[in-house]
């Protein structure tokens, strides 16, 4: 008996019925969920290569070697399941593979390599699929330089993740004691050499070619392309690179079929994709769901809806290269194509939620502070053109934009697009895009009205004292930082609207509700 | 094996070029300019400032023309409305956050930013404009670099790294914040530039300059109690001409003697005349260690960026640094030695101005071990090409108009291998001229020494002399430098003789030369075509070896003695002494 314990804590009840959940998959959260990527991630201990054997780690591996399939059924499967990159891009993984393997290299040498370095602002995907499954990417990095014909792999991962380094490399360490990495690998006669290089904070180092560079040990920045890093990568030789998302699903593929994976999903965007939900939502988390998902199911089943009575506004997918899906287009079918086709885009799988009290201009604005801060400064349009847009939507959330303004950053926008040198300035305009598409009228009211409907946008906020409620009990004035309130004892209080800074302390100290913003 | 031919066509003009080649030289070949700023051929292809972009049919966004390769049956458009859109809105965009200082910038009229905002047609920047601008580093004796002008071509970077592997100077910081600067923004005296200068040649606007000491040298003009003595070196007649609009190469020695002479300069003489002196001193000590057993390779002196970069990166092989200061410096030693004795005037009166193509001249007239057992610095002032032209300019002298003039013979007259110093193996041929002769006493008497000629960055050569076989290397740019006395320190080269210059291709190219823009850098010869200039004038000399110029005789039998002499030590030679490479 001493090992059952009294639940002090109630167990978790269903939203609206109050059952309680007997199982975990029978949970809101995760009935609709399918856990590909994300398997084993938190069923074992990540730092255990045993376990990992436990789950039917390794068997793809240990197959092939055994079995010395050739390379090209192994890429014909992955392509045949229908994989894309989940970093973002969603290409065709099966066809990187296959450029990669029929690259040719001047002395032989090709490179594996995984972009860990995981850049979006609220993405942490890739880092639990490192923290809790290190081996499934260690497997299928080897499977994979198998196939291409490379060994020797690197790992970009970057520095602000220690948890999933350290977990990495002991990963790397009891791999190499099994014999499952380095050389001869199980006696196969097969030598793949992994290694682990750390970023230094730089989002523009997720992008293949600057993290390529990275590597090299020179200044992160994109290159140009042609030529492709299939063709001419790492060090100018023939390079495999995958996001960590994408590794993780390749031995599920192995072990369990290309057909298995390629029925779940839509007919061009197969298999699962893990979000990052978070924002305005009360379950938040990392969901795993099959392609083609409605965003009406993640939002309202798996996410459990708006917390506080709020109402949906829009939801954000794909981070600072996103645009926003507002209200109305909740049914949208979340695959690669559906998103591309409302003016957002996958992405990495941030998925952010908004609500009647978030600001669209002001969303906007902060992504596109975190790209001028991450812009590498390499090529002119990014570098100034992301400044500048800021400059603008600074403008228009300080109460000074115009109407010309609108169409300013319309076209500064497209400019962007098309001649940015890479996918961070290309896409960095949008979130601007895609808010001033949709919520066009919310711009117009910062312009014409100097009004912020959402009321986020300080410079646009003015806070008043209503006569009728006030009672002058002179809270409001004491506590206020910048002297901005004057009245006497049990005299009608009023803000100095020159002073106010609009940090809402008085609204916060009010105990008669007398102080209202607008 | 023969290159494959690829089809392709450009604004539906069907062209054939051979694989590898870029859109943008495709372009070129079917009589079509795509304009373009960071690009400098063999120097500087990134595709980072996005002027150059063109639309290839299928492609998902605009393509750096620069960089894109052609493959067959590509389709090119150069001049769409949203090709011309877009390079006009990118201009804007760096013209928004361009100090706009063009009446009173020193490249107004040959600044690339500049053509390219004429060339658009852009007359308005609609962008916030006003932001604080950073000021400009003055450090160095020899550049002022100003970032609120740059545009982050990248070119400087490339040239300081790829050309000459100094790599002082690159991006700091990123996105909007990113500017060129050494490391952890230290001055740039505190970093080991060698002051070559390269990275103001690759510059397009007024970011990077030469430092302007004009000022100095009309001041002294127009003092009287300063005798004030000129003398040219030689690549500045084959390079002044084009500051006046002619063309690339032509040698206007006459002119710009006669532009010197009426400036008001006391005394006209020639720094060709001290390549000769050098040739004197440094091929007896190239003798004398030769055939004494000292300590060889030789390496030329001539370069005070080759001396300083020798000095700070290789220390170890100062030893065999030639112990003979420079032509500049021998000048002004023999001016305000000889000379002044001859025309009895106190050296202390004396102003010697040097004209250049150089801008480690600079650096070098200030450094200590010049200095004379007199007490005076042999040249006080060392200008560069562009200084002089600018000089021509303000005193209203029509340059291409003025008739000849003469030299003062006395420190002026050369023979053709003194002219030829400016080429890279010029030097090398000029002492091969000399050392071939005195080695074989009189039996071989070779001229020209084709094979140490050319542009290319590494030349090897070897001649076999009675009894010796005399092996030479030259070597300009410093990254080919650097490759040779790898070579050396590590015995797989070996040489007896090797000339080093800082710039690649010599002097012709140095770092005080005329403004070319990348159009004219990229598909015109430049270097080659001023050396050829030099090569034609020692083919016209009278006297073509050191040894036979009746002025260089006349020196040693009159003051110095001979060659090698305590006396010609004293005034013509120096030693040089390892340097901290950071001075923090």
């Amino acid at each position: 008996m001493e090992h059952i314990r009294s639940v002090t804590r109630p167990p978790h009840t269903e939203g609206d019925t109050g059952e309680i959940a007997t199982s975990l998959n029978d949970t809101q959260f995760y009935h609709h969920q399918k856990r590909i990527a994300l398997r084993n991630c938190g069923f074992i201990n990540p730092e255990s290569i045993d376990e990992y054997i436990g789950v039917d780690g390794y068997t793809a591996l240990s197959r092939i070697l055994t079995e010395q399939t050739p390379p090209q059924e192994i890429i014909d499967a992955i392509k045949a399941s229908g994989l894309r990159g989940r970093g973002g891009a969603g290409f065709a993984t099966g066809m990187k593979w296959q450029f990669t393997a029929d690259a040719v290299s001047d002395d032989g040498v090709k490179y594996v390599c995984c972009n860990a370095d995981e850049g979006d602002p609220g993405a942490f995907m890739d880092r639990s699929v490192l923290e809790g499954d290190p081996f499934s990417v260690l497997e299928a990095m080897t499977i994979a330089a198998y196939a291409v014909d490379s060994h020797q792999g690197y790992i970009y991962i970057r520095a602000e993740y220690p948890i999933a380094v350290k977990r990495l490399q002991i990963a790397i360490t009891q791999a190499k004691e099994y014999g499952l990495l380095g050389q001869n690998i199980l006696n196969s006669g097969f030598d793949f050499e992994l290694e682990l290089r750390l970023g230094a904070g730089a989002f523009v180092c997720g992008e293949e070619t600057a993290l390529l560079v990275s590597i090299e040990g020179k200044r992160g920045e994109p290159r140009p392309r042609p030529p492709f890093p299939a063709v001419k990568g790492l060090f100018a030789r023939p390079t495999l690179l995958n996001n960590v998302e994408t590794y993780a699903n390749i031995t599920w593929i192995l072990n369990n079929g290309a057909d298995e994976f390629a029925a779940i999903g839509t007919e061009k965007s197969k298999g699962t994709k893990v979000f990052a939900l978070g924002g305005k939502i009360v379950n938040t988390g990392l969901v795993e769901i099959p392609m083609g998902t409605t965003l009406r199911t993640i939002i309202e089943d798996i996410g459990g809806g708006i917390p506080n009575g709020k109402k949906f506004k829009a939801a954000q997918t794909g981070g600072p290269s996103g645009g926003c899906i507002p209200a109305d287009l909740i049914d949208t079918p979340i695959d690669y194509d559906s998103l591309t086709a409302i003016g957002s885009m996958m992405g990495s799988g941030g998925l952010i939620v908004m609500d009647e009290d978030n600001c669209m201009v002001d969303i906007a604005k902060f992504f596109l502070e975190f790209i001028i801060d991450e812009s590498c400064g390499k090529c002119a349009p990014c570098r100034i053109g992301t400044k500048r847009l800021h400059e603008l939507l600074c403008k228009i959330t300080d109460g000074n934009g115009t109407m010309e303004d609108l169409d300013t950053i319309v076209e500064l926008c497209y400019h962007l697009k098309s001649s940015s040198l890479c996918a961070l300035g290309q896409s960095a305009p949008n979130p601007v895009l895609s808010t001033l598409t949709r919520f066009r009228s919310e711009y117009e009211a910062h312009v014409l009205e100097k009004r912020c409907p959402a009321g986020v946008c300080k410079n646009l906020l003015h806070y008043e004292i209503l006569a009728d409620k006030c009672k002058g009990c002179t809270l409001c004035a004491r506590n206020c930082p910048a002297d901005a309130i004057s009245g006497t004892v049990k005299g009608l209080h009023t803000i100095d609207q020159e002073k106010c800074i609009k940090c809402g302390v008085c609204m916060d100290h009010c105990k008669f509700d007398a102080v209202v913003r607008h | 094996m023969e290159t494959k031919q690829i089809n392709l066509k450009i604004d539906h003009i069907p062209v054939a070029v051979p694989e590898g080649t870029t859109v943008l030289e495709a372009a070129r070949s079917a009589g079509i300019k795509i304009p373009t700023l960071c690009y400098l051929k063999d120097l500087n292809e990134i595709g980072a400032c996005r002027i150059c972009v063109v639309e290839v049919k299928g492609a998902r966004s605009l393509m750096a023309s620069c960089v894109y390769p052609v493959s067959e049956g590509m389709e090119v458009f150069t001049n769409t409305e949203a090709v011309r859109k877009s390079r006009r809105l990118t201009l804007e965009l760096i013209l928004s956050n361009h100090r706009m200082e063009c009446l009173t910038c020193s490249r107004s009229g040959s600044c690339e930013l500049q053509q390219l905002a004429l060339e658009f047609g852009v007359d308005t920047v609609r962008y916030y404009t006003g932001r604080p601008q950073p000021q400009p580093e003055t450090s160095t004796l020899h550049l002022v670099r100003d970032n609120s002008k740059c545009v982050l071509c990248r070119r400087c970077a490339a040239a300081c790294r790829k050309t000459q592997e100094v790599g002082v100077i690159g991006p700091n910081d990123r996105g909007f914040q990113t500017h060129i600067g050494s490391a952890f923004d230290r001055d740039l005296n505190e970093v080991d530039c060698v002051s070559c200068g390269q990275c103001v040649v690759a510059c397009p606007t007024g970011a990077l300059t030469v430092k302007d000491d004009t000022q100095q040298v009309w001041a002294a003009l127009a003092d009287p109690t300063k005798h004030v003595v000129v003398g040219a070196a030689p690549s500045v007649r084959v390079q002044l001409g084009e500051c006046f609009g002619m063309p690339v190469g032509t040698n206007v020695e006459g002119k710009m003697l006669t532009a010197l002479r009426r400036l008001g300069f006391d005394k006209v003489f020639d720094v060709n005349h001290a390549a000769d002196m050098t040739i004197m001193e440094e091929g007896t000590e190239f003798l004398h260690r030769l055939q004494e057993g000292g300590t060889l390779p030789l390496i030329t002196s001539c370069s005070p960026g080759w001396v300083r970069y020798c000095e700070q990166h290789h220390p170890d092989m100062l030893s065999h640094v030639s112990t003979c200061k420079s032509p500049q410096q021998m000048f002004g030693s023999l001016v305000k030695s000889y000379y002044a004795e001859q025309a009895g005037i106190d050296p202390k009166d004396i102003f010697v101005v040097s004209i250049m193509p150089c801008t480690a001249k600079k650096y070098e007239v200030k450094r200590e071990e010049q200095r004379m057992a007199n007490g005076c610095m042999p040249v006080d002032v060392s200008l560069t090409t562009q200084e002089l032209a600018r000089m021509i300019t303000a005193a209203g002298l029509m340059f291409t108009q003025l008739p000849d003039g003469e030299v003062d013979p006395m420190l002026g007259m050369a023979s053709g291998a003194g002219v030829i110093f400016g080429a890279t193996g010029g030097v090398m041929e000029a002492a091969l001229r000399t050392v071939v002769e005195v080695v074989t006493n009189g039996e071989m008497k070779p001229l020209e020494f084709k094979q140490v000629r050319g542009m290319q960055g590494v030349k090897e050569a070897s001649f076999e002399l009675p009894g010796k076989t005399v092996r030479v290397c030259v070597a300009s740019g410093l990254a080919n430098a650097k490759q040779v006395l790898d070579g050396v320190k590590s015995g797989a080269l070996q040489y007896d003789f090797i000339e080093f210059m800082g710039c690649p291709g010599g002097c012709v190219n140095g770092g005080g030369q005329p403004v070319q823009s990348a159009e004219i850098r990229s598909f015109t010869d430049v270097r080659g075509l001023r050396a050829a200039a030099l090569y034609s004038q020692d083919q016209r000399m009278t006297y073509r070896k050191s040894h036979e110029n009746p002025y260089v005789q006349k020196i040693y039998s009159d003051y110095l003695e001979k060659p090698g002499s305590h006396k010609a030590h004293a005034l013509l030679h120096c030693t040089y002494a390892p340097q901290k490479k950071y001075r923090v």
